[in-house]
């Protein structure tokens, strides 16, 4: 594994030849091509409001590339609001609107003339419950993050296979291309949205509770994946189960009431806690 | 189980058992009245329409005869087939098109409130007023070189589906999952691309079950073609001038005092139930399918 701080651009794991056919079923992201670095995220002075609701209150937090950080807190603390502002998903939302600043690489997202839709193929989304598209079959599921956007590419069907080894489901799947994609289970289902993200070539990955509606080995695997995906992309995961956190997130953030209480490595967070909400949160004494 | 005051579980008392009883007799009563009329008028369709069909009775037209045979209703049922689909062909592109903007863009705003209730007026109008309408602006000032003409109808009845057409279609734009837009949206991909690649791709049949039952409804109309398309017994395929149609045909028919010629109203009238009992049936295997998918 790649320590995520790495500058280098060379495919240091990456183009080990060999691996991919013997494991059709593990994550193998080297079938996306070259190894880039991701780009990070920042979050500045960030409120969010429902209508006269301040869901969100003045958020700073930074996102560093190619590392998962996790969210945790409380039902109803902001975090999915939080997490759906990084790429415009907010706003969506009739009576919904967010001040202050998310950047991409120094790039502001909410700058003046920004297309949304560039930001949001640029920042993907994961959702709680597998969401794909109940009239497409597997194969036009993975495609259809490009075809929805426009985006002309030269070699679809490739990609699209690309994206299904990348999360690990191409040996599960190579043979029904054609079949419904909620023909399958739960999991694979949820695998096959993420392969839809990774499809459009993302340069973060938000994911909202993305194991929450899973069973725990169907859990695993995804969080086995969303390891793999730090080495590419930049990975901000909600979560409700501190265990999983601890699992995949480097560093972890708690919130309570729209305000970020303490962002710290995963560890310390959990183990040694310097505020004493947060220890009473970890711990189990309320929330 | 004993009768006991002390038992856990004690039996359903007289008094409620009597309650249910007489409820249920109720009920039952209503449903069974309900179903008299229904099922008189299927009876008296077929006992009195049966007997008027035949081979020519679907291959030769009215010919006004005052002696002999009068002729069948060919030209009635291909024109009452040709003025609905001309209507279908207004109707419906436009009725989803309406329905698209109340769910994707106009959602609970004002303008898009108030087109729901412009619509629901519009479901309730009578259907001679819409006859009435097109009579004034296009009959009466002879539009297009004619007086009545099919395309006149067609217009009168697309009027009528139009409202249907909008509000059974919302009702199945509005059960596509937020959630595949929520995704499609996540992709960064733009509104008309989800409407047409994920809305409407996931509310096909839903929008096909909606129009059909629209066309079955406008199929059986006779007060918008009265005024517009008049009567002609000849066949003809010319949209712009009269046309002999199903509902009129009955119409023109039943008051006649030749029972051949009543005989053959109700023929008319069997066929054109069959026809939109025909198309319903489809509307349910469509959505029957989509059901299982």
């Amino acid at each position: 594994m790649i320590p995520p701080e790495t500058t280098s651009k060379e495919p240091q794991q990456m183009s080990t030849a060999g691996e991919q056919s013997e494991q059709e079923t593990v994550p193998d992201l080297s079938a996306l091509g070259e190894h880039r670095k991701g780009h990070g995220v920042k979050v500045r002075d960030l409120h969010a409001y429902y209508g006269s609701v301040h869901a969100v209150r003045g958020i700073d937090i930074d996102f560093p590339a190619n590392e998962v950080t996790a969210i945790i807190g409380p039902s109803g603390c902001g975090k999915s609001t939080m997490v759906r502002c990084i790429n415009r998903m907010h706003e969506e939302i009739p009576g919904a609107r967010s001040e202050g600043s998310v950047t991409l690489d120094e790039q502001d997202v909410y700058g003046a003339g920004v297309d949304v839709t560039a930001v949001r193929r640029m920042i993907g989304m994961v959702f709680q419950k597998p969401n794909p598209f109940p009239t497409m079959s597997i194969f036009d599921n993975v495609a259809s993050g490009l075809r929805l956007t426009g985006t002309k590419h030269d070699n679809l069907r490739e990609r699209v296979h690309q994206a299904l080894r990348a999360v690990g489901l191409w040996g599960e799947v190579k043979n029904r291309l054609n079949a419904p994609g909620i023909g399958l289970s739960g999991g694979q289902q949820q695998r096959l949205c993420i392969a839809r993200a990774v499809a459009v070539e993302p340069e973060v990955i938000l994911m909202d509770e993305p194991a929450s509606a899973l069973d725990p080995i169907a859990t695993l695997k995804v969080e086995e994946l969303i390891d793999e995906l730090k080495n590419r992309y930049t990975i901000v995961i909600v979560t409700h189960n501190m265990q999983q956190a601890a699992r995949v997130a480097k560093s972890t953030v708690f919130m309570l009431d729209g305000i970020v209480v303490e962002h710290a490595e995963t560890t310390k967070l959990f183990t040694n806690p310097s505020d004493e909400r947060t220890e009473r949160y970890v711990t189990g004494k309320f929330g | 189980m004993s009768t006991s005051s002390a038992s856990l579980l004690p039996q359903t008392s007289p008094g409620r058992k009597r309650k249910d009883a007489f409820m249920r007799g109720v009920l039952m009563a209503a449903t069974g009245l309900a179903l008299v009329p229904l099922v008189l008028i299927i009876y008296y369709l077929l006992y009195k329409g049966l007997g008027a069909l035949s081979g020519s009775f679907f291959t030769t037209d009215p010919n006004g005869n005052f002696f002999g045979d009068p002729g069948g209703v060919r030209s009635a049922i291909l024109g009452t087939l040709e003025i609905v689909a001309v209507a279908t062909l207004v109707s419906v592109p436009i009725g989803i098109a309406v329905a698209l903007y109340l769910t994707e863009y106009g959602k609970e705003g004002r303008f898009a409130n108030l087109t729901r209730y412009f619509v629901d007026v519009m479901t309730g109008v009578p259907s001679i007023v819409f006859g009435l309408f097109i009579y004034i602006v296009l009959v009466v000032s002879h539009v297009g070189g004619s007086g009545f003409a099919a395309w006149k109808g067609a217009l009168a009845l697309s009027l009528l589906m139009l409202p249907i057409v909008i509000r059974s279609c919302e009702v199945v734009l509005l059960l596509v999952p937020a959630s595949l837009r929520e995704a499609a949206l996540a992709l960064g991909a733009p509104r008309w691309r989800i409407v047409w690649k994920v809305v409407l791709p996931t509310a096909r049949t839903g929008l096909v079950t909606g129009s059909l039952l629209a066309v079955a409804r406008g199929m059986g109309e006779t007060a918008p073609l009265l005024f517009t398309v008049s009567a002609a017994s000849v066949l003809t395929g010319n949209l712009n001038s009269e046309m002999n149609t199903l509902p009129v045909q009955i119409f023109n028919d039943i008051t006649n005092p030749r029972s051949v010629v009543v005989a053959r109203a109700w023929g008319a009238a069997l066929t054109l139930v069959a026809l939109v009992l025909i198309l319903n049936l489809i509307a349910r295997a469509i959505s029957r399918r989509s059901a299982m998918t």
